[in-house]
């Protein structure tokens, strides 16, 4: 299941008066896979952080699939967007696997057999059933990569934000991860510089710069346009030929 | 909720020891510490009986003695200071190899040395039988409170985390020719203690976003809780229970 997420007028300023996010609009459909690109402290993060209300939009509007975010719907907005952080060290805190990937459902009130199910059909859409009773430390960072993800999927999120899935990962973790997110049916928001990665997993993609959405089309014509690229310190890797994908 | 990847003070094994809950051998260990605080230090057959119960458990655990005997290390500071206490301590006084040794004070030393090692030898079978998982989740299931559990959970998942952290900023100050070889080249070291002060507190609060985000208000989650079996309760009161009727009996012999 997917859901739709509609971003008006997002406006947001760090306590040291920073404007991370100066008016941003953006229509996500449901079932859409979306890239979002951005030089180094375009807002990316802080955009992305807004979509399950770690930041409350002080201005302007986000809604999920009809639901306006706000104090009493938070809660359940949460459960609807999950967001996978850049480092997985960061969204592993339990001291296992199995509790790491039942912490999201457990909040949300899930319990008993039907959070042991939920635990293992997560694990088993990453392929890290295996790891259910390890310590996530001792995991390489690949398959932390993947129970990360497993840990929002548990909750059946309806909508997936993933803050740069393929940042240090060897290449054939990329290729895995790439693998298991094309399987799933969700809608998805996906923050990265990996720009070959969102070619093949979004067909549609955004730029956002100083806090605005500067450019909005399918992925391929995007990246088939070196001077808007240029311009937002973007560009593709050497020896990387659009027309040979 | 075992078989994770063990600790290094954790020995791998199946014993009747490593197979009882968690829960269970924590309650254990704190009923066979007050046990042995409370026998009467003169009573020295007591401790070697607490001692025998404490090997037959190593033994049916598998924990080898030199590996304790290695543990035990960590006792070292506080037994320095008890070899201290028959030079300083008050009189009566005896002479002993021509020195005069306070008699209150040998018996404070043994005090520390028969007491302190029995509860550290205890300690490290309940280390060396049980994964950390299934002792933190021993102690949520003893209602220790909620928030100091966690605590410990985060301390033991982001030590290593922090600790590469350090490895890593050493290599790269190594790296620009920085091996300090006096005290008064600390200055890099004290700023880098600074600078790794601020990135486990920005990882705090990366961490703390992450747990809001799957629907954290304040409150850790529970996980189930299997029954406890009569059988397991049985086995683990087997230790404490024999060092409570140890401590009882020279409780009423030295009167």
């Amino acid at each position: 299941m997917s859901a739709s997420i509609s971003v008006t007028d997002l406006t947001f300023s760090y306590p040291g008066g920073h404007k991370a996010l100066d008016g941003v609009n953006l229509h996500i459909g449901a079932g859409e896979q979306v890239a979002m690109f951005g030089p180094n402290g375009a807002g990316k993060t802080t955009f992305a952080l807004h979509l399950n209300g770690i930041h409350m939009p002080p201005v302007g509007a986000v809604v999920v699939g009809g639901t306006p975010l706000d104090d009493n719907s938070v809660m359940d907005i949460r459960r609807r967007v999950g967001m996978v952080f850049q480092d997985p060290d960061d969204q592993l805190f339990m001291p296992t696997v199995r509790q790491d990937v039942a912490f999201g459902p457990a909040n949300f009130g899930i319990t008993g057999d039907e959070l042991d199910e939920r635990v293992r059909d997560a694990l088993a859409a990453v392929e890290m059933g295996h790891a259910i009773d390890r310590a996530p430390h001792h995991l390489s960072l690949g398959e932390r990569r993947r129970v990360a993800v497993a840990t929002v999927l548990a909750s059946k999120p309806e909508i997936l934000v993933l803050d740069e899935p393929s940042s240090n990962l060897d290449p054939a973790s990329r290729r895995e991860l790439a693998t298991i997110l094309k399987s799933l049916d969700v809608t998805m928001l996906m923050v990265t510089h990996d720009l070959p990665y969102a070619l093949e997993l979004c067909e549609r993609a955004v730029i956002i710069d100083a806090g605005k959405v500067v450019a909005d089309g399918g992925t391929r014509e995007l990246l088939g346009d070196p001077d808007m690229l240029a311009l937002h310190r973007l560009e593709l890797p050497y020896g990387f030929d659009l027309k040979s994908v | 909720m075992s078989g994770g990847h063990a600790h290094a003070l954790h020995i791998h094994g199946h014993s009747v020891v490593h197979r009882l809950p968690g829960h269970l051998k924590v309650a254990a260990l704190v009923l066979f510490v007050a046990a042995v605080v409370a026998t009467p230090a003169r009573a020295v057959w007591a401790f070697g009986l607490d001692a025998a119960v404490l090997g037959l458990v190593a033994g049916l655990a598998g924990v080898p003695a030199r590996f304790i005997a290695r543990r035990m290390l960590v006792e070292v500071p506080f037994l320095a200071f008890a070899v201290l206490l028959p030079l300083v301590g008050e009189g009566p006084f005896f002479e002993f190899g021509g020195v005069r040794l306070s008699e209150a004070g040998l018996l404070a030393a043994w005090t520390i040395l028969a007491k302190g090692s029995c509860g550290v030898v205890a300690s490290i079978l309940l280390a060396a039988t049980t994964e950390i998982p299934d002792i933190l989740a021993g102690l949520n299931r003893l209602r220790v409170p909620k928030a100091i559990v966690a605590i410990a959970g985060f301390m033991v998942r982001y030590l290593e985390v922090i600790s590469g952290e350090v490895a890593r900023m050493r290599v790269a100050m190594a790296a620009r020719g920085y091996e300090p070889k006096s005290f008064w080249q600390v200055r890099a070291l004290a700023t880098s203690a600074g600078a790794l002060f601020i990135r486990s507190y920005e990882r705090g609060e990366r961490v703390y976003m992450a747990m809001v985000s799957r629907g954290y208000a304040g409150t850790m989650p529970t996980f189930g809780e299997t029954p406890t079996m009569t059988t397991d309760v049985v086995r683990a009161l087997t230790l404490p229970g024999l060092a409570i009727i140890t401590a009882a009996v020279a409780l009423v012999v030295s009167g």
